[in-house]
């Protein structure tokens, strides 16, 4: 593996988590609770899809091949896309999107936070730009979690059960491999070990206060990474790339 | 004077300064008094407008997961959320009149609030969300532009702020449709094709003939209203035929010509028999979109009751400190 190919799997890794995670909230648009969490949850997912835009296109320059970001999301297949198992997990409810989000959130404050002192200038300037939003989906999810967690007694059940359904999918978000491995060597990619502390840390402080036990986690499930996934995100595919799959001459 | 003979030359004096206040064109803000009928014009206006910018996020909304790249889906996205943000503004104005949120949606509910026809129709192709940019944002603005100066002052500042959003909502539809007319023969067929389905409907949305106009009246003596329905439609119908041609789509109306003499475009005949079906319920996507509604209110209920139980509970406990 050259130094070029471990960035092209970085860059898309991260690209692919934006892109999934952004259509997923996207789906709330106008199934939301209230108004002001329609606009608060597309809110998130255009700031995703914009990240993911970013990510995408350097992958390309990076990969060396003439793509563009359109090309990536639009033209790979299910075993291509290296998006992490939660990101494409349907959305439930309410209180297992939230949970999702916080999961995520909480982790890419962390990760985005060590991704600005990177080796690479543009995963650098991707980091900053990056850390600005996700401070508010973090704070917005760890809101919602304290409210559901103390809310009604139903509020409590459903965001413990989501909860306990999500958490063998967090694992996955601190994988690291021979890429990794190589980037870190050279100061492009973020150390690990730490930003999972932290993210134990704050997730189980959150958890705590919000009156939600922590799932013991026996098993953690793996695979996005390395393009295996869910059944779901053969579905996500099909309905996101209908378009450019079916007439694949057109512009847009 | 006895009390009831003064009640009413109090009530006869607060409307003479009312209509004096619009006569001069003042606005009327939510501390002024104001005639019961006036108050109930604008809470059913208002709660109308604000209706339709909600349950217009449905049709679009379809489109959300399957637009094709990532800056249309960028676009369409942020285009939803602004009209769901209009929709808030609008429910706030509302709210100045004394009707809550939850109240208003009820109406919508029980059917006695409406929501602009134009939404029971169905976006079934991504072209649909190139016309409904380009024609019923387009048809919206018109609309709305003339209500900048409503008389009511909330509602005419709330329609400054949204003008801004909706003619790049319209710029935006436009350009869906003039890049599918450069596209491919399939692309073409696809525009033109939610051209014809676009047209009429959008039209209709300016309602009756001013002669066939039952709410006119009050609301033009109020200078809520400010231009007719007809004068409207023909304002949308001029500035949109020269765009289609720009472009090469054609406006599926046979009797569509320039009439010099009057310096505007004749056309033919709307077909109020369909405006009236689908208004009284019988147009394509009328259940849908109510069902859809009342679903996601209710699915969302527990929701909302674990942020007021929470709010309760920091409430008691801020107390107890
Ligand atoms: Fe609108
Ligand atoms: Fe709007
Ligand atoms: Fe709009």
């Amino acid at each position: 593996m050259t130094t070029e190919q471990a960035l092209y799997k970085y860059c898309l890794r991260l690209g692919d988590n934006a892109l999934i995670q952004s259509y997923r909230l996207s789906e709330w648009c106008s199934n939301a609770p209230l108004l002001e969490e329609d606009l608060a949850l597309t809110n998130f997912a255009l700031d995703m899809i914009g990240r993911a835009q970013l990510l995408l296109s350097y992958a390309g320059v990076v990969e060396g091949m003439g793509k563009t970001d359109d090309d990536l999301a639009y033209r790979r297949g299910e075993r291509q896309f290296t998006n992490t198992l939660i990101s494409e997990l349907p959305n439930g409810d309410f209180a297992f999107t939230i949970a999702r989000l916080f999961f995520t959130s909480v982790y890419e404050y962390y990760f985005f936070t060590e991704l600005q002192n990177s080796a690479d200038t543009t995963l650098k300037a991707v980091a900053a730009k990056t850390l600005k939003e996700v401070k508010y989906h973090k704070a917005h999810a760890t809101d919602w979690m304290l409210r559901l967690g103390g809310g009604t007694e139903e509020s409590n059940t459903r965001v413990q059960a989501a909860v306990n359904a999500l958490w063998m999918y967090t694992g996955e978000q601190f994988e690291t491999d021979k890429a990794d491995a190589m980037l870190q060597d050279i100061n492009i990619a973020v150390d690990m070990p730490p930003v999972k502390d932290k993210w134990n840390v704050y997730v189980q402080e959150v958890l705590l206060d919000a009156g939600i036990s922590v799932p013991v986690a026996d098993y953690m499930q793996t695979g996005g990474r390395n393009g295996v996934h869910t059944e779901y995100l053969g579905h996500i595919l099909s309905e996101m790339q209908y378009l450019q799959r079916a007439y694949p001459d057109a512009t847009w | 004077m006895d009390v009831l003979e003064k009640t009413d030359s109090i009530q006869a004096e607060m409307l003479r300064h009312f209509e004096e206040k619009i006569e001069r064109g003042d606005a009327i803000e939510p501390r002024d008094k104001m005639p019961d009928a006036y108050r109930k014009h604008l809470i059913r206006q208002m709660s109308q407008h604000a209706h339709s910018e909600v349950i217009g996020m449905q049709p679009e909304g379809n489109w959300i997961t399957r637009a094709p790249s990532l800056r249309a889906k960028q676009i369409l996205l942020a285009k939803i959320q602004d009209e769901g943000g209009h929709g808030l503004y609008l429910y706030s104005a509302a709210e100045t009149l004394g009707v809550s949120r939850e109240e208003l949606i009820s109406q919508l509910h029980s059917g006695k609030a409406k929501y602009s026809n134009i939404f029971n129709y169905p976006a079934l192709t991504w072209a649909d969300i190139g016309a409904i940019g380009w024609l019923v944002d387009g048809a919206a603005i018109v609309n709305q532009v003339s209500l900048q100066r409503t008389s009511y002052g909330p509602y005419s500042r709330a329609m400054v702020r949204i003008c801004k959003e909706e003619s790049f909502h319209q710029r935006q539809g436009y350009e869906i449709m003039a890049k599918m007319m450069q596209g491919t023969k399939d692309q073409q067929e696809m525009a033109q094709d939610a051209m014809n389905r676009w047209w009429w409907p959008s039209l209709m949305m300016f309602g009756p003939h001013d002669s066939e106009s039952p709410h006119t009246g009050d609301a033009v003596k109020w200078k809520i209203k400010r231009h007719s329905n007809d004068e409207l439609r023909q304002k949308f119908i001029d500035k949109t035929v020269q765009q289609a041609e720009v472009i090469g789509l054609t406006i599926p109306d046979a009797d569509l010509k320039w009439n010099e003499a009057k310096g505007h475009y004749d056309h033919g005949p709307i077909d109020w028999n369909e405006f009236y079906r689908v208004i009284s319920g019988n147009g394509p996507c009328n259940r849908q979109r109510m069902e859809h509604h009342k679903r996601v209110h209710a699915e969302g209920a527990w929701v909302r009751e674990a942020a007021e139980a929470y709010r309760l509970r920091k409430e008691k406990e801020l107390l107890h400190l």
